[in-house]
């Protein structure tokens, strides 16, 4: 527990000196999202605590800052699982059955778009086109893509990605 | 002899395929051919010429009256006049303006900007900064999609090298010219993609759009004059420059000049990206460059245009792409997004994927598009699930006629399109949904029947998936489904091994 507490200080410093350099610019409170940016990214996800921080470093009130980070869907407002799977809803992976990727998924992690499995192994989302097309259905987890999925072969990534985990 | 080795390095890349052979890249010049991370590379391939010759040969009017005679138009969907934008920003008297590109591409089912930047950074920050000088500006920022990280990488990488040689900073190749850029990033926001909306995230807002006018070029970022484009419209400068107006008006057709960058998907043999003149049909755009359909199905129809756009049908095939052939045959330009639909999809259920889209992308601030579109989408629901009443296409049409004519921004009052076109060419299959509780396409889950075949040996596997407890029969028997107690989840039908289990929709009789 001690090193998890370190390490928040630890990130919480980081924004500090981040905020920091931002003031520095021509109008610091336009860079709001860029710092909420970098805050996820160093946190995780954007918790209350973080939030109060920008607010006190930026100026800026957490209402104000609330309401950009529910406003934009990349900031998450809850901690995310080890592996984050992205399953696109795009047009072209629509067409080519995506959302029997995304029940199947459901079904085998036990948990709904936007949500965490309770082993904080697995979190899932909706992504709009990832830009891969040609490989449609895809699904992202973390920054692999994984293309021309059928129901069975997602079903096999998990089932391996949780091997995996077991015998660590 | 330079123009001969990249002519056979393309051939060397990409082979002599029909695929390129009706193309013509413009936008598209150097994606895939140069590094993108070497300044160098874009250098050999006369990359910034054009801001030379600009910054030592033309005035800031010959610029725009360049960009004007060549009729280059937007490419980010409205298709409006650039040199027009590019005029009246330039007109405009203050001591700040800036220049923006629009990288925000929201289409969900399109990639053409983001090519453009991974593949070619150097073209974005070259075609900013002409059109900076050409309207008085002296700082640029890209709005560019998080989701993008290549982009984002190779983007930044571009600038901070333009930035040593001198191409961006104070002076700019000892001119009195002075201009930067910066790239801020977007938070996955469709609405954002709206050009007020964009400004508002880029202070660091809520992405809500503004009411125009004032327009951007009056009043934009920061509230100051602003010269905002897409990025495929920044990647054409350069080349207009170089080859002048007339070179580029003489591509294309009438009232739409150059090219335009497709990204083909869905069911089509060559999915990726395309760069066409304008003039060219869909169907010599689906066929010869696309390779048609794949697996021997037939054609149904091809969506342009996203969330905003709407479908064509096979008898509309011969329309020329530009934009007002588009707009006239019910569909529109858009961005660049065309999705090629076949036979197994069903118009009510592309119509709802894209309201739903657009319904949950709806920032709220006016109350026909956040009311008005959520229910037309549980219309459409109703619709899908077989509950349709007689009367809902006629509801879902006038909804949508009010919706487009209420809204505040491009979101709202496009986002009936793809229900209102679908219905114009479909509507016999809205029909069959409300009226005779049938999809043809057995698509819509809850229409459809399941039955069991004589390929089935008994094993079980279905009747365990069941979760309704609908399945019944003996091991190594032949099983049946009570229909009462079907549920039409379709687990059945993806535990089967043997292909036993028939998917049907039969239309039923009216009440
Ligand atoms: C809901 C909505 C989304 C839009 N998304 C984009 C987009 O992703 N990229 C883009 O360039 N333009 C988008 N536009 C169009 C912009 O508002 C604007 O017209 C365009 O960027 C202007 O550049 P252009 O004249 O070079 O096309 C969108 C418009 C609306 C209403
Ligand atoms: S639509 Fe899924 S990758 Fe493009």
């Amino acid at each position: 527990m001690t090193s998890h507490i370190h390490n928040q200080e630890e990130i919480n410093k980081q924004i500090k000196d981040f905020i920091a350099e931002i003031l520095k610019q021509d109008r610091p409170d336009s860079h709001l999202i860029t710092v909420l940016h970098k805050a996820q990214e160093l946190n995780g996800y954007l918790s209350r605590e973080v939030m109060d921080l920008v607010s006190q470093e930026m100026n800026i009130p957490t209402s104000t800052i609330w309401g950009v980070a529910t406003f934009y869907h990349y900031f998450k407002l809850n901690p995310i699982g080890k592996y984050n799977i992205s399953v696109c809803m795009g047009t072209a992976c629509y067409v080519k059955g995506a959302s029997e990727i995304l029940e199947t998924l459901k079904e085998e992690l036990g948990i709904g778009v936007g949500e965490t499995t309770e082993d904080m192994l697995f979190s899932m989302h909706e992504a709009r086109c990832i830009g891969a097309c040609g490989l449609a259905p895809v699904a992202m987890i973390n920054d692999k893509i994984y293309g021309e999925l059928t129901p069975k072969k997602i079903t096999d990534i998990i089932n391996k990605l949780r091997k995996e985990e077991e015998t660590k | 002899m330079e123009k001969q080795l990249f002519t056979d390095k393309f051939s060397y890349v990409f082979g002599d395929q029909k695929f390129f052979k009706k193309q013509k890249r413009i936008a598209l010049k150097n994606c895939g051919l140069i590094d993108p991370e070497n300044i160098d590379d874009y250098i050999y391939a006369g990359g910034y010429t054009a801001l030379a010759k600009v910054l030592t040969e033309m005035t800031p009017e010959d610029v725009v009256k360049t960009v004007k005679d060549s009729g280059l138009r937007g490419r980010g969907g409205a298709g409006f006049p650039t040199g027009i934008k590019w005029e009246a920003t330039a007109k405009q008297q203050n001591d700040e303006k800036f220049v923006v590109c629009n990288a925000d591409e929201g289409d969900p089912g399109a990639f053409m900007d983001r090519s453009i930047i991974e593949g070619d950074p150097h073209s974005i920050v070259e075609g900013m900064a002409i059109g900076a000088y050409a309207v008085g500006a002296s700082k640029g920022v890209v709005y560019l999609r998080a989701e993008y990280p290549l982009a984002i990488k190779r983007l930044q990488k571009a600038i901070e090298d333009a930035r040593k040689e001198n191409l961006l900073g104070n002076n700019i190749l000892e001119s009195n010219f002075s201009f930067d850029m910066e790239i801020r990033l977007g938070a996955g926001a469709f609405v954002c993609g709206e050009e007020t909306a964009l400004m508002n995230s880029i202070e660091g807002k809520r992405g809500m759009p503004r009411t125009r006018p004032p327009f951007p070029a009056v009043s934009g970022l920061f509230a100051k004059p602003t010269l905002l484009n897409n990025v495929e419209t920044w990647a054409n400068i350069s080349s207009i420059i170089i080859n002048g107006a007339e070179w580029f008006s003489s591509i294309g057709v009438d009232k739409s000049k150059g090219t335009k960058v497709f990204a083909l998907a869905g069911k089509i043999t060559n999915t990726g990206l395309a760069e066409i003149p304008m003039g060219m049909t869909l169907r010599e755009i689906i066929y010869e460059v696309g390779g048609g359909i794949p697996n021997g199905k037939k054609f149904k129809a091809v969506q342009t245009g996203g969330p905003s756009g709407g479908c064509l049908t096979e008898s509309m095939l011969d329309t020329k792409i530009d934009y007002e052939s588009l707009t006239k045959a019910g569909s529109i330009m858009g961005s660049g997004g065309m999705i090629i639909i076949d036979e197994t999809a069903c118009m009510v259920n592309i119509a709802k994927f894209f309201l739903e889209f657009t319904q949950s992308e709806s920032c709220g601030k006016c109350v026909p598009c956040r009311e008005g579109i959520k229910r037309m989408l549980e219309i459409l629901t109703r619709i899908t699930d077989g509950e349709g009443k007689t009367g809902d296409i006629e509801k879902l049409e006038e909804l949508g006629n009010m919706i487009k004519k209420a809204s505040l921004c491009g979101l709202g009052q496009s986002a009936p399109n793809p229900v209102l076109s679908t219905i114009k060419n479909f509507r016999q299959e809205y029909e069959e949904h409300v009226e005779q509780k049938m999809c043809r396409s057995l698509v819509c889950e809850k229409l459809l029947t399941y039955t069991i075949n004589d390929k089935c040996i008994g094993c079980s596997a279905c009747r365990r998936a069941c979760p309704a407890g609908a399945i019944a029969g003996l091991p190594k028997e032949p099983h049946t489904i009570h229909q009462e107690l079907c549920i039409k989840c379709g687990k059945c039908y993806r535990s089967c091994k043997f292909h036993a289990i028939d998917k049907t929709s039969v239309a039923k009789e009216q009440k």
